[in-house]
């Protein structure tokens, strides 16, 4: 009955039921890549290259000649996967952090909180370039650098939350009860502060995808000849007098899949917390 | 205030000293061989001899890490591997474009981002609110090297108004401003949308209080009220936005400098790492993250310049 409550909610709200339905799509189109594509995204075709859309090739080609559409459907699943890891590392080990930093207090909450304020100092971008000059460019090498700027967000957002939730009276009662700090945090603190951070996720899941797209437009993140979205935007502005909308389809692809995530973000925040709905 | 002062800047210390030492350790000591990097795999032994002794990695890594330390604070930062040049005269060449590519854009952020967020908090929920709302969400979601390349399709490519890119050097005056002008607006749209929706909400939360009503019964007029009391009171949210996106700009001008083929700093750390020039690498990543401490440091005492009561809370 309360999921059901919940996903009602959720469908109530305008941002939650767009931000699907545009989230819905990029995941569709890297599923469907797995299995179709209406040809093949690497294959090079060069007299046939820059050409316009048609019913052959929907987007039209590149300048290799490979098939716009075929490359946009398989950059989708470049684009999530990299979303999901960077944004798995930064929860794990920043919520992890976040928790300890609220359970421990004191000097631990000091140096974690510490540690957090001196990674924010380097950017997705400068980490990644670190990252890049040691090890050279690559998807794994980018999922890291965006993942490492991930644990600070999640370990500052996780221990604020938690703290607002450890001055709480039914936590005095764990207390009471016996339960030891670490124990309440983990049994009592997470799962109430859940929500904020499945909000978290989602927005730092669109900032990862944006993340990688500009390290990939470097020629930092995924290397040829796989496709991505952002390295096929720098392959555009080759050409940009003879083939412009070369430059429209990557960027409009980055810019679904970013506002869809944005929207459900937004959608559920309001769903979790009608109080903050009313007030916007 | 002395005291809040005195550990804000032990903290400032701190981190960047923390923030040079981790930058050396990732660029100096875990690659193994900084010079075999720098020279590529197939190079001679006897060249990479001679570049460990030119960059003294035959020395031990705490002596080199003091040396560059010394070096950075009296503003010698050593010779490029590539460019063969000072590397503080190419920083120093360098920012005189990207310093000013930022900070123009932090200005039309800040105005089109205020007007804006205060235009829609002043209109809540009518047609102007949604509009401003929705064109801010669909400008978050637009990553700002895409805006660019719209921006040269536009104004460079279909109507011939501006250059698509490249910089002539301040000494053509305006023409070299003019070559600012889309990345400057390709930096500043995107963060302003950020900015805008900020400043929307804070505003918004400070028109509810009870001073605010107190204004207009003393005969204020709305526009006075929101630009003389509200905005100053909503302040604090946009200030911290604001120095979050002044770093974000920084970092942001690699990806646009890079898309006009300005050559500025981003552009250099860009060609640097191509060149595997780890000497130049090392020095402007640790003046970006130092940027970024610094715009931190002076965030939060602007945060106690505009609200006194932060200077004892902390």
């Amino acid at each position: 009955m309360k999921s059901d409550s919940f996903i009602m909610r959720c469908l109530r709200q305008r941002n939650f039921v767009i931000g699907l339905v545009l989230t819905g799509v990029v995941i569709a189109a890297a599923l469907l890549s797995y299995v179709w594509t209406p040809h093949s995204p690497t294959r090079i075709n060069v007299p046939g290259r820059l050409a316009l859309a048609s019913s052959t090739h929907w987007f039209g080609t590149d300048h290799f000649g490979r098939d716009v559409f075929s490359m946009i459907l398989v950059g989708s699943r470049n684009s999530i996967m990299v979303g999901i890891v960077a944004v798995t590392i930064g929860v794990a080990i920043g919520v992890a952090l976040g928790l300890l930093a609220s359970a421990k207090r004191g000097w631990v909450e000091d140096l974690v909180m510490r540690m957090a304020d001196f990674t924010f100092a380097f950017p997705a971008i400068l980490s990644a370039i670190l990252i890049t000059a040691i090890l050279g460019p690559g998807t794994i090498n980018s999922i890291l650098a965006i993942g490492i700027f991930n644990i600070p967000v999640f370990a500052r957002i996780t221990r604020g939350a938690a703290n607002a939730i450890l001055a709480r009276d039914f936590i005095l009662a764990a207390r009471a009860s016996g339960k030891g700090q670490i124990r309440i945090v983990v049994e009592h603190v997470l799962p109430n502060i859940s929500n904020v951070l499945i909000v978290q996720a989602t927005i730092n899941f669109a900032l990862a995808i944006l993340a990688e797209a500009g390290l990939s437009y470097l020629g930092l993140g995924t290397q040829p000849p796989d496709p991505s979205w952002g390295r096929m935007l720098n392959e555009s502005q080759t050409f940009l007098f003879r083939a412009p909308m070369l430059a429209i389809y990557p960027g409009a692809a980055i810019m679904t899949a970013v506002l869809g995530l944005n929207l459900l973000g937004d959608g559920l925040r309001d769903a979790l917390d009608p109080r903050l709905a009313r007030a916007r | 205030m002395i005291s809040f002062t005195l550990r804000r800047l032990a903290a400032f210390v701190a981190t960047l000293f923390a923030t040079s030492l981790v930058v050396f350790l990732v660029l100096e000591v875990l690659p193994g061989d900084p010079a075999l990097l720098m020279l590529g795999i197939d190079a001679q032994p006897d060249a990479v001899a001679a570049l460990r002794t030119k960059l003294g990695l035959d020395r031990p890594p705490v002596e080199r890490y003091l040396v560059w330390m010394a070096g950075l604070l009296r503003g010698d930062l050593g010779i490029s591997h590539t460019y063969g040049s000072s590397v503080s005269e190419l920083i120093g060449e360098r920012l005189v474009l990207t310093l000013p590519l930022a900070l123009i854009a932090m200005a039309l952020t800040t105005v089109i981002a205020l007007t804006l967020g205060v235009y829609a908090a002043s209109k809540h929920n009518t047609i102007g609110d949604y509009g401003v709302m929705t064109a801010t969400q669909v400008g978050i979601a637009v990553p700002n090297f895409w805006f660019a390349i719209l921006l040269v399709l536009l104004f460079a490519v279909a109507l011939g108004w501006l250059p698509a890119g490249g910089f002539p050097g301040w000494s053509e005056g305006p023409i070299a401003l003019k070559s600012l002008i889309l990345p400057s607006f390709a930096l500043a749209v995107v963060q302003a949308a950020i900015l805008a929706r900020v400043t929307r909400s804070a505003v918004l939360e400070v028109l509810r209080e009870d001073f605010v009503r107190t204004a207009r019964a003393k005969g204020l007029t709305r526009t006075q009220t929101l630009w003389r009391h509200v905005l100053r009171n909503a302040l604090i949210p946009v200030v911290t936005i604001m120095g979050l996106q002044f770093s974000n700009l920084l970092a942001g001008t690699i990806i646009i400098e890079n898309v006009f083929y300005l050559p500025g700093l981003g552009r250099l750390i860009f060609q640097s790492i191509n060149q595997r020039d780890l000497i130049v690498v090392k020095d402007v990543v640790v003046l970006l993250a130092a940027k970024v401490v610094v715009i931190n440091f002076v965030v939060d005492m602007l945060y106690a310049v505009i609200d006194p009561r932060l200077r004892t809370a902390r």
